[in-house]
């Protein structure tokens, strides 16, 4: 089915995976790339239109004392905003390539973003379901949504990059 | 509603101390503000003595954390930052990090100095180490420079610093309603 460019792939409702499906982060600390991930991931898609949000308290980054303080009202306030949630505007297929315009509220704050990637499928799986699965990245600046922690350097400049490279890969299982 | 202060000095004629009472008598209605004076018993933070359970000083100042809805600092500065009793009695605050007794406790920071700069760097530092721990940190400061000259008897004598401090107070009291009533909502 790789020649089917229709967006009649999107029809109906799908229901969501959480097991094979995930959201990280990547964000650029020092000189390396630093990773995350939010281990409660939902979504929806229906008729064309994807759905999503992330609990921040499902954090998971290698450090229990780094989860913390990226709960904290540094970085997410967990408390006050317990949801990162993203809902599309358009989202357009193209072979194997996706293509997906949204807003993402993150910390109260709504913006627009881009982002592109692929989608598989859908494909019949060996117990009957219809699968379609997608992989989606973009890069937005966190402190445009008031993620601003930073530190200085001792020899100038900052710790953290205010860019960072959001990953998901979503399963949706076609509703019977 | 009430305010748990702390004085980043130690010396009986502190001027940070004197801040702290000073700020007693510019607040709302309905607003008390307590100053804690265990920080001189408190013991160096040791990560073995924290795993046998908080000492009875840490404990002291952990409870009344705990029982006040804010904090408010008011340090001077040593050496161009935090002094070291401070510091340790906030490393004491906040292990073990995800259940810190400041997290998402609304707090401000403000500071005296005898020199021009009213403590600002020491300000900043509380402020950084305070987010670190999870605290809901005002994002402002107080410097109060040459404060020998504006701090008698408890109260103070430079009208506009009363005013800012006054002001400070309040953000600092709508910081908790806000989170009360978000809390309310949830």
């Amino acid at each position: 089915m790789a020649t089917d460019v229709s967006q009649d792939r999107l029809s109906g409702t799908w229901n969501f995976n959480p097991v094979h499906s995930s959201a990280s982060f990547a964000v650029k600390y020092l000189v390396a790339s630093f990773r995350g991930e939010f281990d409660k991931v939902d979504a929806t898609l229906a008729d064309g239109q994807l759905s999503g949000e992330v609990e921040v308290a499902s954090i998971n980054v290698k450090d229990e004392n780094l989860a913390a303080h990226l709960q904290a009202p540094d970085f997410f306030d967990a408390e006050k905003h317990p949801k990162i949630s993203f809902r599309s505007t358009k989202l357009t297929l193209d072979g194997d390539k996706a293509e997906l315009d949204g807003e993402l509220t993150m910390k109260g704050v709504t913006k627009p973003i881009h982002a592109t990637g692929t989608v598989s499928g859908p494909t019949e799986d060996f117990m009957g379901n219809t699968r379609l699965g997608f992989t989606f990245e973009t890069t937005v600046n966190r402190t445009d949504f008031g993620v601003s922690w930073n530190a200085d350097l001792p020899k100038g400049g900052k710790a953290l990059s205010d860019e960072v490279t959001l990953t998901v890969e979503l399963e949706f299982l076609k509703a019977a | 509603m009430r305010i748990l202060a702390i004085s980043g000095s130690l010396r009986r004629g502190s001027h940070n101390t004197a801040l702290l009472r000073a700020a007693a008598t510019l607040l709302p209605p309905g607003v008390e503000l307590v100053i804690h004076d265990g920080l001189r018993d408190i013991p160096p933070y040791d990560d073995d003595v924290q795993a046998q359970g908080r000492p009875e000083p840490v404990q002291r100042l952990w409870d009344e954390v705990a029982e006040a809805d804010a904090i408010l600092i008011a340090t001077p500065e040593y050496n161009h930052s935090i002094p070291g009793q401070l510091k340790n009695a906030l490393d004491w605050l906040s292990r073990p990090l995800a259940e810190s007794v400041l997290r998402n406790k609304p707090a401000a920071v403000i500071g005296a100095s005898a020199g021009m700069f009213g403590a600002v760097w020491a300000q900043a530092e509380v402020r950084k180490v305070l987010g670190a721990i999870g605290a809901r940190v005002l994002d402002e400061e107080l410097p109060v420079p040459t404060a020998h000259e504006r701090l008698e008897d408890g109260r103070l004598t430079d009208a506009e610093i009363e005013r800012r401090l006054a002001g400070l107070l309040g953000r600092l009291v709508d910081a908790v309603r806000e989170r009360d009533e978000e809390r309310a909502a949830a």
